[in-house]
């Protein structure tokens, strides 16, 4: 089979770049990462099994994966409307919440985390009015998926902002000229547009929600089987010098995660194949 | 459908971009909005579209006497085509024709074999049926645009309308979309209101042109009226190029750069300041002196193109502009530096001065 002409462009070598990402990606990324399977094989296959069923770590993952998601959804429905609202309209006060959303960025972690249980405790300022509707968010998983919430916001936001700048206003128009009303033009209109940047959003934040430790130990009371995330797990393993137990949940986070954000990957690939085509 | 608007006006903030537009869009005809940008052209159109508010107190916009200026642009059936074609990118083709029909209430939605057939047929008529299934970003600028007009045809519009439909391709596809645009509407005859700010656009393409300034009405009527007998000054300098000479109507006469000529306009204004327009078109050259002809001497020549075009001195002040033949350059040997004596065939003269720059 013959290959292709090669494409010439502007930049210099493809071989150089591709040998230096591939170096980059081996350093930084693939060999830590490889380092952390060999040491889960000490355990045997056996005994990987039974670290990972133990219920306490199932437990923790679940919690983990599921609040994680929770918090992601949340971020995709409220983050799109927050981009929708910074990209559509002029208002005063605009810039300033632009540059709000970056905070869960740069604030470090463990801030945020006192922030939020300092306001969600039942004498804060939102747990005061949660505490007479029978609601606890401190110590319980739901403030694990605040905590998760807050920390994904700018992911959703970020990428979806150039995807909404990109929806230009006179496609609206056009549908409702067609006779489309706003329910009809939001579904087939601009939600398909916004689909392959709405998944990346997506997936940004829940893995990041995944990777998530500091803000999540203050709000969640690290209950095991409770309120333990897999991360605080982790560490706990750690500190008592089980490192075995610890890579075997490091190497199942791992490979779930790393499906997940491969399904995602393709879901956003196929979305986004069609009308990305030939540009 | 004829379309009527009233007293239309529209602001935005401190800007005024109509100013109590009236005007009459007659049936099943093809008219031009024509002016420069920021002359409220566009306005007007997204205003009888209904994507634009005209502003409170404004009159009736009726399409066939019906008063649809409180309906919603869903509600008017009208077909709207965009200047950037405003495709759906991740639709195909064929989804984006059939868009219309796709969207309306259940009951009145029409079967899938119909929208096939329906579809089909309206790219037949812009000439794209082979393409059905690729999607815009695959189609070249002037192919985008066709599929828009079909688009905006599938849900059989009572009149259509185009923002500077052929803005954004270059000039001989534009040339190309003109001319078959004119075609088909002679085959479909629909009522179209287009935007345009090219004059020979609007001048070839349309029935009826409405030249429009500073969100006013300047004149409105067919092509060869507004070229040749406009109403204004500006309507005059907007269509194609003019020659402006200051001068005095006196004595029933109108004088200008050493000449005298007698004109019916000098006879029905009082004396005083007026200004003169020449088409370079209008003027001929000739060896020996008239009493109405100017001497010139000849600056420069532009001979490359079907005419041949001056640029003449006349007194060493006025600078202006003439068209000929070729056959009458050759025969008299035109050459820079040439003295000719030139006649004005026809002319047009406003009273008043120089109106303020800003103007024109």
């Amino acid at each position: 089979m013959r290959l292709p002409r090669r494409q010439h462009s502007v930049l210099p070598g493809f071989g150089l770049t591709l040998g230096f990402a591939v170096v980059y990606l081996s350093l930084v990324a693939l060999i830590p990462m490889c380092a952390l399977f060999l040491r889960a094989r000490g355990l045997g296959w056996a005994g990987f099994w039974s670290t990972v069923t133990e219920p306490r770590v199932l437990a923790a993952c679940r919690l983990s994966f599921g609040a994680a998601f929770i918090g992601a959804t949340l971020n995709a429905v409220f983050g799109f409307i927050v981009a929708w609202t910074l990209v559509r309209y002029r208002f005063f006060g605009r810039r300033f919440i632009d540059a709000l959303i970056d905070l869960p960025f740069a604030l470090p972690t463990a801030v945020s985390g006192i922030a939020l249980t300092t306001i969600y405790a039942p004498n804060g300022w939102i747990g005061r009015a949660l505490v007479p509707l029978g609601i606890k968010a401190v110590f319980t998983p739901l403030g694990v998926v605040i905590a998760l919430t807050f920390i994904g916001l700018p992911f959703v936001v970020r990428t979806l902002q150039p995807a909404l700048e990109d929806l230009e206003a006179d496609v609206e128009e056009a549908a409702a000229s067609l006779g489309a009303s706003r329910p009809q033009t939001f579904r087939r209109v601009i939600f398909p547009a916004i689909v392959p940047s709405l998944l990346t959003g997506f997936a940004l934040a829940f893995a990041r929600a995944l990777g998530e430790y500091g803000s999540v130990v203050f709000i969640s009371g690290n209950l095991p089987g409770k309120t333990e995330i897999a991360p605080l797990l982790i560490v706990t393993q750690l500190e008592q010098y089980d490192y075995a137990g610890a890579t075997a949940i490091a190497v199942l986070l791992l490979v779930i995660s790393f499906a997940m954000l491969l399904v995602i990957n393709a879901l956003q690939r196929w979305s986004g194949r069609r009308h990305l085509r030939g540009m | 459908m004829s379309i009527t608007v009233e007293n239309i006006s529209k602001s935005y903030g401190a800007f005024q971009a109509l100013r109590g537009v009236s005007l009459d869009i007659p049936d099943s005809q093809i008219t031009a909005l024509l002016g420069p940008s920021g002359s409220g052209k566009t306005t007007l159109l997204r205003i009888i579209a209904g994507l634009e508010k005209p502003d409170e107190g404004s009159g009736p916009i009726r399409f066939h006497h019906e008063d649809v200026a409180g309906r919603r642009v869903q509600e008017r059936r009208v077909g709207f085509v965009f200047q950037h074609y405003a495709l759906f990118k991740h639709m195909s083709v064929f989804e984006n024709v059939a868009f219309g029909l796709r969207v309306r209430p259940k009951h009145e939605r029409p079967a899938n074999e119909v929208i096939d057939r329906k579809v089909h047929d309206l790219l037949k008529l812009v000439q794209l049926d082979g393409m059905a299934h690729r999607f815009p970003s695959q189609l070249s600028g002037g192919q985008r645009q066709r599929v828009a007009l079909a688009r905006a045809l599938a849900v059989e519009p009572r009149v259509l309308l185009l923002d500077e439909p052929f803005g954004a391709l270059d000039a001989r596809v534009r040339k190309q979309l003109r001319a078959w645009i004119r075609r088909l509407h002679d085959e479909i005859a629909i009522t179209t209101i287009f935007v345009t700010h090219d004059q020979d656009e609007a001048l070839e393409v349309a029935d009826r042109v409405v030249v429009m300034n500073e969100g006013r009405v300047e004149q409105a009527g067919a092509p060869e009226e507004v070229f040749h007998d406009p109403a204004t000054e500006f309507v005059m300098n907007f269509l194609g190029h003019v020659n402006v000479f200051d001068g005095r109507i006196e004595d029933g006469k109108v004088t200008f750069a050493s000449v005298q000529i007698e004109h019916p306009a000098a006879l029905e204004t009082a004396a005083g300041p007026a200004r003169v327009f020449i088409r370079p078109h209008e003027l001929s050259l000739h060896l020996l002196p008239r009493s109405d002809s100017l001497p010139a001497t000849v600056t420069g020549i532009h001979a490359a193109g079907p005419a041949v075009r001056l640029t003449l001195a006349a007194d060493g002040e006025h600078t202006f502009s003439a068209d000929i033949s070729q056959d009458v350059y050759r025969a008299l040997k035109v050459s820079v530096g040439a003295k000719f004596w030139v006649l004005p065939k026809d002319l047009r003269v406003f009273p008043g001065s120089a109106p303020d720059a800003g103007r024109l």
